[in-house]
């Protein structure tokens, strides 16, 4: 019975033994050695499911020091469900300062969205990463895929974006749209709305992508050139909304629809929810913004 | 009402707080003590242990009070626990013919030296609820002989003479035993790490994939050779000892699928063999890990992969229950951006069918 009288202190910082942060690490180096290409590492058993943000979580277990001051996304917002949980649990574990704001976070862990505020150097974000590898639903084994990206074999990309233009007029890929790395690796920037993917070229911050369950780490080293595939006659775009945010009239930004009543009544929000925020305590008025709490 | 739509803080707490309720449920019920669940609901602790990777009954029995009964869900406390303890070292290989069996039976044979032992099993009892249990009464003292067990050579071992059974195999020179715990996944597999794979992997996925192999997809003719459960010794190398350290006993059930080979170009024809190794007392898991070992083996005996049972990649890449689990529960996680954007796209797809085509009756007998 000698484990059960452990107490939660004797966990390490961070909650991951040293061992194991250094064998991330390592992971993390090589793949910002090499931009885009997914470097396998050992992922741990996290207290929390795969799925749920076990590769982030491990990254940022594995970079973050007592110094740091971590800020946790989901969707955008600070009080989605596991991004509370998730910065509960570096609370607890790292005992380090937690922050919604953007500009103060040195480490920023996200799922699916990059914050509104251009990320400037010094800062790290980490993404969780459900599925790494872009070429999966084109090529479900892991045997082969890793072939075409040691030959540079991405026709078959192509041919599926061809293949929405011809079907559907336009590239039919709105999130986890995929782009290439300093004109190398193809690579999957997590299921962030395509909206987010010009952020992420040549971004002053460092960003580090963890999937847990599939044990992969791959990473984008400040200022590297991320591209979105396209086509000459059907360039990327990113998505536009007709209106701006409700609450702080904001443009040009990621908005959330939120149904308002069962009549077809719906507004539309920031998915940035610091952006919005800061952006209502400078004065900022969306259409709405008196009248939703 | 915006706030409603997103978690909170205050949300959680509460939520945890009413789910530590549901677990204790009446409180004039006596709560369950770990000892009550270990000495009576033991085989739900050994699928703990066994697919939890972490051999220890109390801790196995506190996940299963904690996850109200799911034994994935213990599972995965179970893992999560486990992958924080360090790493002293590896055991040396254990030696199940030196097993003290609690029971032992072949298929093959009739009769084989150490004899055929039931032991506590289900078999060739009738599936009739027993109202008896329900009232507490008293058990009867199991049999319980005095003479020294003979010695139990493993199935295998008693053909290994003709070469009509394969052997163990060697590993080749310089192989170092992988450790799926601690190491990522490198398709394709060493034989090592896949079975490390799936002896942890999922008894119903196992079961199912088993099943598959039985009724025609990979058809692997297989028989029991032989199937043990009981206690064997670990023994441990100490670098300053020239001595193994026996470290204690832990329980195991192995099973020894012996199948219909062939032959092929490389092999002539003899009994192959598929394997089964898992804590506890576990013999549905044991033989399902043997039969999906043994269809694994397909590439390596140069057989058609056609099935799915034969697919390692597919195997093992799905076996893993607290991976499976996490990932399909991943879905209720909050995915309204992805779901946004799909919804412009949707929306701009309609708008453009609708400029081609006409919505609806009225504004066709415009156009016309």
């Amino acid at each position: 019975m000698s484990a059960l009288d452990k107490d939660v202190a004797t966990y390490n910082f961070a909650y991951l033994d040293e061992q194991t942060k250094r064998m991330i690490r390592r992971a993390i180096l090589k793949g910002i050695a090499i931009p885009g290409y997914q470097v396998p590492f050992a992922s741990r058993e996290m207290p929390m499911p795969y799925g749920w943000g076990t590769g982030g979580v491990q990254v940022t277990a594995a970079i973050i020091g007592p110094d740091d001051v971590l800020k946790v996304i989901d969707q955008g917002a600070d009080d989605t469900t596991n991004a509370v949980s998730i910065r509960n649990f570096f609370r607890k574990v790292a005992a380090v300062e937690t922050t919604t704001e953007t500009a103060r976070a040195t480490i920023i862990q996200t799922r699916h969205r990059i914050p509104e505020l251009p990320l400037t150097a010094g800062q790290t974000l980490v993404y969780q990463v459900p599925i790494p590898e872009p070429l999966r639903f084109l090529e479900p084994r892991e045997t082969e895929t890793r072939k075409m990206h040691a030959l540079e074999e991405y026709g078959l990309m192509h041919v599926k974006l061809y293949e929405d233009i011809a079907r559907h007029g336009r590239i039919a890929t709105t999130y986890a749209y995929p782009v290439k790395v300093e004109g190398r690796y193809v690579m999957d920037p997590s299921p962030t709305p395509k909206f987010d993917n010009p952020k992420m070229h040549m971004s002053a911050a460092l960003q580090l992508f963890g999937a847990g369950r599939e044990k992969r780490i791959y990473a984008i080293p400040p200022f590297t050139q991320v591209v979105s595939l396209d086509f000459e006659d059907h360039p990327f775009e990113v998505q536009t909304f007709d209106k701006p945010c409700a609450l702080c009239s904001a443009e040009n930004v990621y908005l959330d629809e939120v149904i308002l009543d069962d009549k077809g009544g719906r507004m539309f929000v920031c998915s940035d929810t610091d952006h919005c925020e800061k952006r209502q305590a400078e004065g900022h008025r969306g259409e709405l913004a008196g009248e939703i709490a | 009402m915006y706030v409603a739509v997103k978690g909170g803080e205050a949300a959680i707490r509460n939520a945890h707080r009413l789910l530590a309720d549901r677990r204790r449920g009446d409180r004039s019920v006596p709560a369950l003590r770990l000892d009550q669940i270990v000495e009576q609901l033991g085989l739900g602790v050994d699928r703990v242990m066994s697919e939890g990777s972490l051999y220890d009954r109390e801790l196995a029995a506190l996940a299963i009070v904690q996850a109200r009964g799911d034994l994935i869900e213990a599972i995965f406390l179970v893992r999560a626990y486990r992958t924080t303890l360090p790493r002293f070292g590896y055991t040396r290989p254990v030696d199940t013919a030196a097993m003290h069996a609690e029971r032992r039976i072949s298929a093959t044979y009739k009769d084989l030296p150490g004899g055929q032992m039931l032991g506590p099993t289900f078999d060739y009892t009738h599936r009739l609820l027993d109202p008896e249990l329900a009232t507490g009464a008293a058990v009867e003292e199991p049999e319980q002989r005095d003479i020294e067990p003979e010695a139990m050579p493993r199935v295998s071992d008693l053909l290994a003479g003709e070469d009509l059974i394969e052997s163990d195999g060697e590993l080749p020179a310089g192989h170092v035993t992988g450790d799926i715990t601690r190491e990522p996944l490198e398709f394709p597999l060493e034989r090592d790490a896949r079975l490390q794979a799936l002896s942890r992997g999922d008894e119903g996925f196992l079961l199912a994939l088993a099943y598959s192999t039985q009724r025609g997809y990979a058809r692997s003719h297989p028989f029991v050779g032989e199937i043990r459960i009981g206690e064997v010794e670990l023994e441990l190398d100490v670098p300053e000892l020239d001595f193994p350290v026996t470290l204690g006993r832990i329980r195991v059930t192995e099973c020894q699928m012996v199948n219909q080979f062939k032959g092929s170009a490389r092999q002539p024809p003899q009994f192959t063999r598929g394997y089964g190794l898992v804590f506890g007392q576990s013999e549905r898991k044991a033989m399902a890990m043997s039969l999906c070992d043994r269809a694994l083996r397909a590439r390596e005996l140069g057989e058609d992969v056609t099935a799915a049972a034969q697919d390692e990649e597919f195997v093992i890449s799905h076996s893993d229950n607290v991976q499976a689990t996490g990932f399909v529960e991943h879905l209720k996680l909050p995915h309204y951006v992805d779901f946004q954007a799909e919804l412009d796209l949707v929306r701009r797809m309609r708008a453009d069918h609708e400029a081609e085509n006409g919505t609806d009756a009225t504004t066709k007998e415009a156009a016309e």
